[in-house]
């Protein structure tokens, strides 16, 4: 038997609210959504002083470059692009060219996305080592934290066999169907929340640090290591600035899934941290 | 375990983010300098616990130099002196070295070219984000230091350059740097007179320019004519102890 909406009526559905997330996770989680916002604006204003990326040790005008975001005279007025090797594409209006007091303006991210939205690399920096300590010290909260009562041990390390290739194929096609666990299943994090969590809080955040850090020359003579480690300050330049766009991404789909998943239980477990669970039973 | 939706610690929590936002309404310019510059100065101290007095900035190759030094900031001092003093090959330009020393002292290029030199090839990092590597040769600043014999009080080396980027009457465009004590006696700290085996060019800087390996190119002070040794740099135009400094960025240019 099914209803109009095509449930199966001879089941019933009870909401049982379970407590999702510790306090330290939910103030540490939305004080590094500010942190790595306003690091993401200012880091932006700080690509926009010189808006090409290298590989290697060293990099500058007349340089090999990986990647080039500019602007050109054309006979229709200036002209945005962004290159990557060979590949260009033109980003008018976005990237290169973008209106500024009313007026196309040659910057390489437009103001409404830089913090300062005027052109100042002084103040970009002082703002993005400002948060960047902030994020330092929230990131050390929350790991030291977790480490400590078993969040990670218990709520991301993989259970047997749900990073296998098969499970993950599984999960991803019930993403693109927008099917959500339910009951139990969804008092867990499921293999994909699990494997994206662990890769952007013990690979992606700690590479931006590092490679942040690599940009640093006092950095560079007090952990000379750090230069090795990802080939020359400025491919950690690169890398940092690659790392940062995928940050980006994933927070992105990060977005779409809370809206996608029910935004109001979802909000509302990172806020007082309590989150609904339906539960399907057969009538009794 | 079953909590209220709103504990008394989330309440605590709002309170104190609602008291941070009220205090950055109301002073939002006093509040972010104070953030700003309590932020440069952790920097500078964390920086120096780590590096401590000697770490030594990376040395190249020479097969790793770059095929092309960019050339930044000002490429050729406008001031008449300073054309004079180019046209004659520097043999009229000294160095004055004076302030909180024993013995000041005025020095010319070939003075200087038969102290002892050190040559390194280092990473040049500009603020902007861009690097190049360059051989440079010059006398090390500490062993300049130790025969003016510094005065009690001495705590910065303060560079005045022959370049003016900026057009300006009290003479607040024309460039300097400072450094401190523990960066002018750190053995790469050289006044260079040689780039890549030749004599500095007047684009980066001849006859003589700053190299401070462990900070930003802004530091590299070009066209240097005067070293003043003193307490401190407040009493000099903007007060920040450089001319990019008096104009917005970190006078710690480790980071």
């Amino acid at each position: 038997m099914t209803d109009k909406a095509g449930r199966d009526r001879t089941l019933q559905s009870r909401t049982v609210l379970v407590r999702r997330h510790s306090l330290v996770t939910r103030i540490t989680h939305w004080l590094n959504a500010v942190n790595l916002l306003l690091l993401l604006m200012s880091g932006l204003q700080i690509f926009n002083a010189h808006p090409e990326l290298y590989w290697g040790q060293y990099g500058a005008d007349g340089d090999p470059a990986v990647l080039t975001i500019g602007a050109r005279e054309t006979e229709s007025g200036l002209s945005g692009f962004i290159r990557a090797g060979e590949a260009e594409l033109s980003t008018t209006g976005v990237l290169g060219v973008s209106r500024s007091d009313g007026e196309p303006t040659v910057r390489a991210f437009p103001a409404w996305i830089t913090l300062p939205s005027y052109q100042d690399l002084g103040a970009g920096r002082g703002w993005h080592f400002l948060f960047a300590w902030f994020f330092v010290l929230n990131g050390l909260v929350y790991l030291s934290s977790s480490f400590l009562s078993g969040h990670f041990r218990r709520n991301l390390a993989p259970v047997r066999g749900q990073f296998s290739l098969r499970h993950l194929a599984r999960e991803i096609a019930d993403h693109a169907r927008l099917r959500f666990p339910e009951g139990d299943a969804a008092r867990h994090y499921n293999a994909l929340q699990k494997l994206t969590y662990l890769i952007v809080i013990f690979l992606m955040l700690p590479a931006m640090l590092l490679t942040g850090l690599t940009m640093s020359p006092g950095m560079d003579a007090a952990l000379p290591w750090l230069v090795d480690l990802f080939g020359g300050r400025q491919s950690a330049r690169t890398i940092h600035f690659v790392t940062a766009s995928l940050l980006a991404l994933f927070v992105f789909v990060h977005v779409a899934m809370v809206v996608l998943s029910g935004p109001w239980n979802n909000l509302r477990s990172m806020v007082t941290g309590q989150y609904a669970i339906r539960y399907r039973e057969p009538r009794s | 375990m079953t909590e209220k939706p709103f504990s008394r610690r989330l309440l605590l929590a709002g309170g104190a983010l609602g008291a941070g936002a009220a205090a950055f309404a109301l002073n939002a310019d006093l509040v972010s300098r104070v953030a700003l510059t309590g932020a440069g100065k952790l920097t500078l101290s964390a920086q120096r616990l780590l590096l401590g007095r000697g770490a030594l900035a990376r040395e190249f190759g020479e097969k790793d130099i770059s095929p092309t030094f960019r050339v930044n900031g000002t490429s050729r001092p406008e001031s008449e002196d300073y054309a004079r003093l180019a046209e004659g090959n520097f043999a009229d330009w000294r160095l004055r070295i004076d302030g909180l020393v024993d013995r000041p002292m005025e020095l010319s290029l070939a003075d200087l070219k038969k102290l002892p030199a050190r040559t390194q090839i280092t990473r040049h990092d500009c603020v902007e984000g861009w690097s190049a590597i360059g051989k440079w040769t010059g006398v090390p600043l500490g062993l300049l230091l130790t025969a003016a014999g510094l005065k009690p009080g001495a705590r910065y080396a303060i560079f005045y350059c022959a370049d003016e980027l900026e057009q300006s009457f009290d003479g607040s465009g024309r460039y300097y740097e400072s450094i401190d004590l523990v960066d002018a006696f750190h053995p790469q700290t050289i006044l260079a007179y040689a780039m890549n085996n030749a004599d500095l060019t007047v684009g980066h800087g001849a006859p003589l320019r700053l190299r401070v390996e462990r900070q930003l190119g802004y530091k590299q002070a070009k066209y240097l004519m005067r070293i003043e040794i003193a307490d401190g740099f407040g009493r000099l135009w903007g007060g920040k102890g450089g001319y990019w400094e008096d104009r917005g960025y970190q006078w710690y240019a480790g980071i």
